[in-house]
């Protein structure tokens, strides 16, 4: 196994198109576990917190945020203005692991791993954030949404890696939540998680709004009639219930031991509810 | 296959040593530089036993591979103490007895001295939260919590 440290963007798409068994290692909290049990064996490990910007996180022209592929989640929450824009987003990402875990992981780690729980993911998804994806052809920006495929699988291609994430303007009216819900208080996997993002009209109508569920699917669920359920409303009771039913139905898990179908279908709608009040009243401002 | 070549800092000191791609820090610090103070009880980033700081940010040294610290700083429980003079932590988990077969404790320590550092005054939660991936199979983890308390005033007071 070789350790490479590409310098720049290009020569970590050319070690990664020139060699298969390649794996890119960003905060290294899912890689080394699986390099160390021996459910891996890559032929090259390509880390590429060396290259120019991994690491920052820095605010766009149009108000907009990027995010490093190499910044741990750490460091997003100590960034006072990211914080302020996307709480929901920097709480999702706060959730992973322990103290000494978020010194390290990444939200594009926690995306490109693929697992269905990833913690940081829905929030992403519910704001409609972007990647930047880097590859032989060039570099594209995919939805966040598009990155996983099934469990453990993206849909990126051969040489291709992420190289940050894009945050969209928050403008003067938006707020965001995650919620999961665990057996204990921390250092668990998501039974269920759930992220609502909305953006509110001057009188503090919904404009728009995403709603995306963990852990109840393959992959994480951008739920659009829980969307719509508070779009035109202010997140009245009647809002908030019709938003939580459609969470439920949009719900598909799996049986297991944290939790069976009917209890995660549940939580689902509950979660869905509570986060999407959360947000509201953080969008407002109150 | 040819080792690579890591030039580092490690609590302060120049350290040079040659690895495999695929050892960890902590094999490195363990196996190579004789600094068993970080523990492995888990090597899977559960258990917080092999607690290092790396640029300042504290990470599992079972999940830093030992080519990662080319360049960078890295600190360990062996640079806790000024020579001989213990830091107040290391002082008051022994005196108040937080420790009982002491595999924990140095991952407790480095994290519980970050922790101080970030926070001079954190409450009961803030140091639970802090130090939950810091498992103890011993204490029972009430006096390791309360003497992390106890120091922080301690230190506030000399301060
Ligand atoms: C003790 C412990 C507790 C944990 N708790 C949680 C939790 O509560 N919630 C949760 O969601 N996760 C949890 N995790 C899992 C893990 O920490 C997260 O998934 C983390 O976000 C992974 O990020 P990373 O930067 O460490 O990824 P890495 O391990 O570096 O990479 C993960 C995968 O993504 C690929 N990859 C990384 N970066 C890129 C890139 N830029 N482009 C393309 N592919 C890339 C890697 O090749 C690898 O396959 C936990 C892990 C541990 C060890
Ligand atoms: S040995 Fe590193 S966390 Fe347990
Ligand atoms: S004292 Fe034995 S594990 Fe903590």
């Amino acid at each position: 196994m070789k350790f490479e440290t590409p310098q720049t963007v290009e020569q970590a798409v050319a070690l990664l198109a020139a060699d298969s068994g390649a794996r890119v290692l960003a905060g290294g909290t899912d890689l080394l576990v699986r390099l160390r049990a021996g459910h891996i064996a890559p032929s090259a490990i390509v880390d590429i917190k060396h290259i120019d910007g991994m690491g920052e996180i820095t605010q766009q022209a149009d108000g907009g945020w990027r995010i490093g592929a190499g910044v741990p989640c750490a460091a997003m929450g100590e960034h006072a203005g990211l914080v302020a824009d996307y709480p929901g987003v920097v709480e999702g990402a706060e959730l992973i692991g322990s103290t000494q875990v978020q010194g390290r992981c990444t939200m594009v780690g926690n995306l490109c791993n693929a697992g269905p729980a990833g913690d940081s993911v829905p929030a992403l998804v519910a704001a409609g954030a972007m990647v930047r994806v880097a590859g032989p052809n060039g570099t594209r920006d995919v939805p966040v949404l598009h990155i996983p495929t099934a469990p453990g699988k993206t849909s990126l291609a051969k040489g291709e890696f992420v190289t940050s994430v894009y945050l969209p303007p928050r403008g003067a009216r938006g707020g965001d939540a995650y919620l999961r819900f665990i057996p204990r208080t921390e250092m668990d996997i998501a039974v269920v998680g759930c992220a609502v993002n909305v953006i509110l009209e001057e009188d503090g109508t919904v404009a728009c709004a995403g709603v995306a569920l963990g852990a109840v699917a393959p992959t994480v669920l951008l739920v659009a009639e829980a969307a719509e359920a508070l779009i035109g409303t202010k997140c009245d009771d009647a809002a908030l219930a019709a938003c939580a039913a459609a969470a439920t139905a949009a719900a598909t898990p799996i049986d297991d031991k944290r939790g069976t179908v009917a209890f995660r279908k549940d939580v689902s709608g509950v979660l869905a509810r509570r986060a999407a009040k959360l947000a509201y009243v953080r969008a407002k401002g109150d | 296959m040819s080792r690579i070549h890591v030039s580092t800092t490690i609590n302060g000191d120049d350290v040079d040593y040659l690895c495999e791609a695929g050892d960890t820090l902590l094999d490195v610090l363990r196996d190579q530089l004789d600094l068993t103070g970080s523990k492995e009880g888990c090597a899977s980033g559960d258990c917080g036993a092999c607690t290092v700081r790396l640029d300042g940010r504290l990470v599992c040294a079972c999940l830093v591979l030992g080519a990662e610290a080319e360049g960078r700083s890295v600190e360990t429980i062996e640079g806790m103490a000024e020579g001989e003079e213990l830091h107040p932590l290391q002082r008051n988990f022994i005196n108040k007895a937080a420790l009982q077969c002491g595999i924990c404790t140095p991952g407790i320590l480095v994290a519980a001295k970050d922790l101080l550092e970030r926070n001079p005054d954190p409450t009961e939660e803030e140091v639970r939260y802090w130090l939950a991936g810091n498992l103890c199979r011993c204490t029972g983890y009430d006096k390791i919590i309360r003497t992390v308390l106890e120091t922080a005033a301690e230190m506030r007071g000399a301060a």
